[in-house]
């Protein structure tokens, strides 16, 4: 039966949140524009239509998972983003992989941001709020289906499948409902999908904070005093965003295959960009703040980073990348509301700017170069100009669609090798800042003049000189870039570190925030650089074969074809293939893929032999995720066996073909990450023509490259899975392959009934043969074997090393611990602000 | 002159730099004819061009030259003005190739025989696609 009904609930509530989002905007604008008398009855109005949005969009929340958990594929939503087989923590990822949830959630966090901020706030509520219910009537009217003649705006997640696609079996029975969805894409299968996602969407949302508060202050002429509240989010917004940012990098780097935690793809850079320019306004508040300067140069930042933030959204979700992206994300036909949407609010906010602006104080005395505030100014200038070289060439596909909807013709693509691109500048920027930083906290913590900032440079220079030496002797930096790169990074971790050991000598904790932030970047600087710069492949192709090509000989082969069992040198290591492995539930390590036998059922399996102490032939055991094959490797170092890494891959039709994900050894000071590029596809073989061989028992030969013995043959009085009938003859055949250090042993069966020959050939799928027992030559005492070859099992696979790629982790932690340690201060300071009544 | 201005001054100096090395190192999409005359005129830059795979009547690619080692091959791919080019891949096969509905391939001519593919990336067949012809087929 088709359930209607909690779809149109669903839609029903999204119209109900979209216009109580407009009513909310306009009841708190009548509140602050009240007088004294009506002002009460207007606030609990504005909260109440706040409360009524709040709940309708929790609702629509509410149905889409419910539709989604009840597995009601009768909703194109569930049927194409889910399935049974899936846990209910991957129900919830499914919940935000489509772009309807993904701006679900967006408007979810809005209006727990929303609700907090009327907490804890006492003046700021109603213009704050009024910027609060816009957005979400902008974000809400994205998921509102509603279709007004040739006009549609939104894409509704509730609408039946029946509606989404035009299959013909609709048209024999409407009320057709699948048995089961098409799933979760198998990538985002992960952890990482399920914290991932809400991570980076409240880093979206918490930019809409800042924001709100200086259009606040814009309108209210309150220019300067928006900083305070404001401080403390902005921060929060670029903690939060950072966590994103890292845990997409982190994510991308153990779970998918694209070598690597960072590739400059346009989805990619479109947060990294709004992250930057936010970092930027936190600086030139903070400066604000101190010293009365740098508003100016703050308001355009905080507009900046938060109409970038629509901006990358526009990017990523309106189909304008097409193929400049590994991320693809559809075309709702939700460019146009997208566009909308951001130029509503770029237009709004430099009216309101640009209308403030002489009334904004500015500071018209020169800053010094002994002043903090022109040390924070070049930091803050670095970080825009960071960005500004990271969004040109990123917008190139938005700027081929512009000239083309005005009929002209725009040929440009983006840098062909991207990494490097980017890198060349990116490089010398964080240089600077890593300078920056350092220089700048001593300006920020003491008065300077030429004299003590020699003095106290001298010694943080020494050591980090001293430091630089020992890293770029003991880890042979010997490119002069790197070279440079460590010296800067070591500077500002050197540096940050003297100035933190003052504050928690001489204050509090509290005050460590920028100081930790910035040791942070000075160890993900030298992360980056050492994991990327440094990143070695050992997967080098040595199979020394010659290309028709002289050109081809001369290009590097960075991946290695390894055979089944075949020893192969790769390095510092011998590396072997060991076959595809499963994973079982209840057993620990992976287990034989040859032991299992498919059952038909959905992740079940029949063992064919015991398992160790887990499981006995003939049991049934139960696999996860069934489609996943894990590849082992072990690694030998002087013929002892180091380790073993096991790559997975899985073959997903749906998908469209392999999905890999890499497998790494983790040292302290360096990975080893490794995934399969490429594999043997036994599914349908091709079998070679019939090689035909007589032998006796006792005898050796040679099937193939395999030396085999033909250890003898004995008759059957029964055999598994064939039923013996009185009169039968059966004979099984021993053979004994060796295939390098294994031994495998094959045993096809020939049986006589009633003058009536069969055979059971056996397939090893590894060794890619097929061996039948075709004959029996009493009289020669010889038995004929038939023998079809395909291929043997291999895989192609890509190693890298990457050193000290912990620095960057470890580094990116304290970096974020850094920022939050300065939430809490600033956060504070706004507290104790509010409660002496001077909130603005 | 002010240190303001100055400081402006370098800021604008170094926006120039960054929008010249954009265009300039931003690559173009071309066909396969218009490569190989940049090729001719000693221009090695990296361009993108946009093709489909040679197929044959029933629809299988056709042209697909896996190396021995497997670690890298030739296809034919054919650009919007069905100009038929070869192209050379120094990466094994992506599994989902011979699927993909268009490619992209950015590189150049090695010489005037082959182009060589520096990275490709493919349209496949989208999920959306794929959900009609499975709901179609039950």
């Amino acid at each position: 039966m088709i359930d209607t009904f909690i779809g149109n609930f669903g839609h029903l509530m999204a119209i109900v949140a979209f216009i109580s989002a407009l009513i909310t905007a306009f009841a708190y604008y009548n509140y602050y524009q009240a007088n004294e008398i009506d002002k009460q009855s207007w606030r609990r109005f504005s909260r109440i239509s706040f409360t009524i949005h709040g709940v309708s969009t929790v609702m629509i929340a509410v149905s889409l998972f419910t539709i989604i958990y009840n597995h009601r594929f009768e909703y194109f939503y569930a049927y194409s983003h889910s399935s049974k087989a899936l846990p209910v923590h991957y129900m919830i990822s499914s919940f935000w992989e489509g772009q309807e949830g993904a701006f679900i959630l967006w408007m979810f966090w809005n209006v727990i941001l929303g609700a907090f901020l009327i907490k804890i706030n006492r003046v700021w509520e109603a213009p704050v709020m009024i910027v609060f219910a816009l957005v979400q009537a902008f974000l809400v009217s994205m998921i509102l289906g509603v279709v007004i003649g040739d006009l549609k705006i939104g894409s509704s997640p509730f609408i039946l499948l029946r509606d989404a696609t035009q299959a013909p079996i609709f048209q024999v029975n409407p009320d057709f409902i699948p048995e089961d969805g098409t799933g979760l894409n198998p990538l985002l299968q992960n952890i990482w999908m399920v914290i991932h996602p809400p991570t980076l969407f409240l880093g979206y949302a918490s930019t809409l904070v800042p924001f709100a508060f200086l259009m606040a202050g814009l309108w209210t002429k309150k220019y300067s005093e928006w900083i305070r509240p404001a401080l403390p989010w902005a921060i929060f917004s670029a903690m939060i965003l950072g966590m994103g940012i890292i845990m997409g990098a982190y994510w991308a780097y153990v779970t998918l295959n694209f070598g690597g935690y960072w590739n400059w793809d346009p989805v990619e850079n479109a947060v990294y960009v709004p992250w930057l320019i936010l970092v930027a306004s936190i600086h030139t508040m903070i400066t604000f703040k101190k010293s009365a300067t740098a508003l100016k140069t703050s308001i355009v930042l905080v507009i900046l980073s938060f109409i970038l933030v629509l901006y990358a959204t526009f990017l990523v979700r309106s189909g304008v990348l097409g193929d400049a992206s590994v991320h693809s994300f559809t075309d709702l036909g939700l460019s146009g509301q997208l566009l909308i949407y951001m130029l509503f609010f770029l237009l709004v906010a430099t009216v309101l700017a640009v209308k403030a602006w002489k009334h904004i104080p500015s500071s018209e005395r020169e800053a010094s170069v002994y002043s903090r505030e022109f040390w924070i100014f070049i930091g803050a200038t670095t970080l825009g100009l960071m960005a500004f070289q990271v969004i040109l060439p990123t917008s190139i596909p938005a700027y081929n669609a512009l000239i083309e909807s005005f009929g002209g013709i725009s040929n440009m693509a983006p840098p062909a090798d991207q990494v490097e691109f980017y890198t060349k500048f990116q490089l010398w920027f964080a240089v600077a800042l890593a300078l920056l930083t350092a220089v700048g906290q001593f300006f920020w913590w003491q008065k300077m003049d030429k004299q003590t900032l020699k003095n106290t440079l001298i010694t943080p220079y020494i050591i980090s000189v001293l430091i630089s030496a020992a890293i770029i002797v003991l880890a042979k930096v010997y490119d002069w870039k790197y070279i440079i790169l460590v010296i800067a990074g070591t500077f500002t971790i050197v540096a940050n570190a003297t100035i933190l050991s003052k504050i928690l000598k001489k204050s509090t904790f509290k005050l460590a925030g920028g100081s930790l932030a910035h040791i942070g970047l000075g160890m993900v600087l030298i992360g980056i650089m050492f994991s990327s710069g440094y990143s070695d492949v050992i997967s080098i192709n040595m199979s020394g074969l010659t290309y028709s090509n002289s050109w081809e000989d001369e290009m590097n082969k960075e991946h290695v074809l390894l055979w089944i069992n075949k020893p192969t040198q790769m390095k510092d290591y011998t590396v072997i293939y060991r076959g595809r492995h499963k994973k079982v539930v209840g057993v620990p390590d992976y287990v034989p893929a040859k032991l299992l036998e498919s059952t038909g059922e959905v992740n079940m399996a029949l063992a064919k032999a015991d398992y160790k102490d887990y499981f006995k032939k003939g049991e049934k055991v139960e696999i996860v995720l069934e489609e996943n094959d894990y590849f082992q490797i072990d690694y030998y170092q002087n013929e002892v066996l180091k380790f073993s890494l096991n790559p997975m891959s899985q073959f997903n039709e749906g998908m469209g073909g392999l999905i890999s994900s890499p497998d790494s050894k983790i040292y302290l000071n360096k990975d080893l990450y490794t995934y399969v590029a490429a594999m043997n596809d036994y599914e349908d073989p091709d079998w070679k023509e019939d090689e035909i061989y007589e032998v006796a028992p006792g005898e050796q030969f040679h099937v193939a490259d395999f030396v085999t013995y033909f250890d003898g043959a004995e008759v059957m009085q029964e055999i598994d899975g064939y039923v013996l009938q009185e009169g039968d003859i059966a004979v099984k055949a021993k053979l004994r392959i060796l295939d390098y250090d294994v031994e495998k042993i094959l045993e096809p069966t020939f049986i006589i009934r009633n003058n009536q020959v069969g055979k059971l050939a056996v397939t090893d799928e590894e060794l890619g043969l097929r061996v039948s027992l075709e004959n029996i030559l009493p009289e020669e005492n010889k038995f004929v074997f038939k023998v079809n070859q395909y291929q043997k099992d291999y895989v192609v696979m890509k190693a890298i090393v990457k050193p000290y790629i912990n620095v960057l982790w470890v580094g990116t932690i304290i970096m974020l611990i850094g920022f939050t340690v300065a939430i809490v201060r600033r956060f504070d300071e706004f507290k104790k602000m509010r409660d002496k009544g001077l909130e603005v | 002159m002010k240190k303001g201005h100055i400081l402006g001054l370098g800021i604008i100096a170094i926006a120039i730099v960054i929008i010249m090395t954009s265009i300039g190192d931003a690559s173009s999409y071309e066909d396969f004819n218009t490569a190989l005359e940049m090729k001719q005129s000693g221009d090695d830059k990296a361009i993108h061009v946009v093709g489909q795979l040679k197929k044959d009547e029933t629809g299988e690619v056709v042209g697909l030259n896996v190396r021995e080692d497997k670690v890298s091959f030739t296809f034919v791919l054919v650009d919007n003005n069905g100009t038929e080019q070869e192209v050379f891949y120094n990466e094994p096969v992506p599994a989902d190739f011979t699927r993909s509905e268009s490619v992209v391939v950015i590189g150049a001519y090695k010489n005037e025989e082959i182009f060589v593919a520096d990275k490709i990336l493919m349209k496949c067949p989208s999920k959306y696609q794929e959900t009609e012809v499975q709901a179609a087929g039950m």
